[in-house]
């Protein structure tokens, strides 16, 4: 049943309209699949095998009635971010104790209207903090990739790395994720999948567990563009119980795939050619204006010159914004509790015991920068610094530029328990460099498969366009996959 | 601005996070490390510069002041650690 697993998303869709096999069927090989890989990769917190075969049997119906949805029968992994209604969802903290919402988020309400099968849920840095996936209560994600002739475990990327390394690993046809600096693109680019981070408001944001709430956005993580476009018009919805969900008819994003980009602007920001970057990933992003080139898109040179600040506002805004959100996990309506001799020796112990190293971290960050005396110092400032890297952004669309394309991020995978990224949180960070622009903007990006480096590891490009213009992105992205060719690990797991 | 293990202290207090005594070191530590790298924001020039408020600018939306959703308390105490009659029950806060 292998071949099975391996199939697309718009190959399911023909296929199980041609009766080649049933629902039921495929979701069976992704159960054996999991089943047999998840000890050793780790992408799985919970599988729901019982709910899986069940919807199955419901898809099989209906392709039976000749009632097929746009994602009848297809098995899918749901980021541990997203509430599914009776199924656990902790954002793989240990604070979400035995967390199973009586609600389902409108995301995923969406995809199973539009008759996907849920597999389970995937692992992530607790609470979408991390980009390495190492974070999590429920232990690291191993990425399928592998250097080549090594046998060393490399971090999938993170928050969303459960999402990444199950697509990439052929445990599910496709994945939920959510990117509040880089946590869709980044882990997409470490397993060779592609991942869309849509504009701020398109996605509702309603039953998502907030990390930072002007930042978090969802979107898939898929085999590739087609797949993730047929994904993304799927999860995107209009939703009046999300106030910035954005009033817009969601566009059929596949259509846009194989446009020709004859005579549109791509811009290349000379910002992103940052100190110590790998010579592989600059002569990477060169191959992408030539792929870009060839197809008939005109390149021209651009400057973002707040880019660099980028960052640092980000580990201003985003820990403020998660200091607030999180201040409701207390130890009195969900999850964990840790008692005390009063209520407020409760939650201390409750969030002492409950949140990992990492979120501490940003908590602490978050509330020192909120604090009486620093919230101008601080805050404001990169409220202020976030205005003008949107302006860079608007000035740029303005001249004509349709695309913006760079690397996806400045290194490939790295071995689990990196000691420099664990003695430096800020080495951690420098990870989402070259992605964190676009959230701090609202801009829509995508990270898409372009090559391997000389250890064999996959390594992406990003393409960043307008506001809600997503379907430039899957026009000028699937141009780099026919180009660069789709990628695989080795099955060792 | 550099923070001392007293500021930790204060700041674990305020954000409601148990700190042992020995971690406070560790902590300060970490928390400059990414106030120092958070500094280089002073380099840039924001005179005049309105903060952001929303990425995308939309209107923010209303809609009828009536009830639409209710009647769920066992729903909202379901998760809870300790409920009782549809409370929440916590540690004595009033003597």
């Amino acid at each position: 049943m292998t071949e099975l697993t391996k199939l697309t998303i718009s190959e399911i869709r023909a296929k199980l309209g041609a009766r080649e096999f049933t629902a039921l069927e495929l979701t069976e090989a992704y159960l054996s699949a999991i089943e047999a890989a998840n000890k050793k990769l780790n992408a799985y917190v919970t599988v729901t095998a019982d709910k899986a075969r069940e919807m199955a049997k419901a898809s099989d119906a209906r392709i039976m009635q000749g009632e097929a949805r746009p994602l009848e029968g297809v098995p899918l992994g749901i980021k541990d971010l997203f509430a599914t209604e009776g199924v656990h969802t902790q954002a793989c903290s240990h604070i979400l104790d035995g967390f199973k919402p009586r609600y389902e988020s409108t995301v995923t309400a969406n995809l199973w209207a539009d008759g996907a099968v849920m597999l389970g849920k995937l692992n992530m840095d607790e609470f979408a903090m991390g980009s390495s996936n190492e974070t999590s209560y429920y232990g690291p994600v191993v990425n399928p990739w592998r250097e080549e002739g090594g046998n060393k475990d490399l971090v999938p990327g993170g928050s969303s790395g459960g999402s990444a390394a199950a697509v990439a690993a052929w445990l599910c046809a496709g994945a939920t994720a959510t990117d509040t600096g880089g946590s869709i693109r980044q882990p997409a680019a470490f397993t060779a999948t592609v991942g869309i981070k849509p504009t701020y408001g398109r996605c509702s944001r309603w039953g998502i567990v907030a990390f930072a709430s002007s930042l978090d956005q969802a979107g898939p993580i898929a085999r590739d563009v087609r797949d993730a476009a047929i994904l993304l018009k799927s999860m995107a919805s209009v939703d009046p119980k999300d106030t910035t969900s954005v009033d817009r008819p969601v566009p059929d994003y596949e259509t846009a795939v194989g446009q020709s980009v004859k005579g549109l602007k791509i811009g290349i920001p000379k910002e992103y050619r940052v100190d110590g970057m790998p010579a592989e990933i600059e002569a990477l992003w060169q191959k992408g204006i030539e792929w870009m080139r060839e197809a008939g898109a005109e390149i021209v040179d651009i400057s973002l010159p707040h880019t660099k600040y980028a960052l640092p506002a980000y580990y201003i805004v985003a820990p403020a914004e998660a200091s607030s959100n999180l201040a409701r996990y207390d130890g009195v309506r969900y999850g964990l509790r840790v008692p005390g001799r009063d209520i407020t020796e409760m939650y201390e112990k409750t969030r002492a015991a409950g949140f990992g190293r990492e979120v501490k971290r940003r908590v602490m960050i978050g509330t020192y920068v909120l604090s009486a005396g620093y919230y101008d110092a601080y805050y404001l400032r990169a409220q202020k610094v976030r205005t003008l890297i949107k302006r860079d952004f608007e000035q740029v669309f303005e001249a004509g530029v349709d695309a913006i394309l760079t690397p996806a991020t400045p290194s490939a995978a790295f071995g689990i328990a990196d000691q420099e990224m664990n003695e430096d949180p800020v080495k951690m960070y420098l990870n989402d460099i070259f992605t964190v622009t676009v959230n701090m903007a609202g801009l829509p990006g995508i990270a898409v498969p372009a090559g391997l480096d000389s250890r064999g590891l996959p390594l992406g490009l990003q393409l960043i366009g307008r506001p809600f213009d997503e379907e430039m992105l899957f026009r000028t992205a699937y141009v780099i996959e026919q180009a660069a060719g789709r990628f695989e690990p080795r099955r060792w797991w | 601005m550099s923070v001392d293990t007293e500021t930790v202290r204060r700041v674990a207090k305020l954000a409601r996070i148990a700190v042992e005594e020995e971690d406070l070191e560790r902590m300060a530590g970490e928390l400059n490390a990414i106030l120092g790298f958070v500094e280089q924001l002073n380099e840039v020039d924001v005179s005049g510069v309105e903060p952001m408020t929303s990425v995308i600018p939309i209107a923010m939306k209303m809609r009828s002041d009536e009830v639409t959703d209710g009647g769920k308390a066992d729903d909202i105490v379901a998760n809870a650690p300790q409920s009782g009659e549809n409370f929440f029950l916590v540690p004595k806060v009033v003597e």
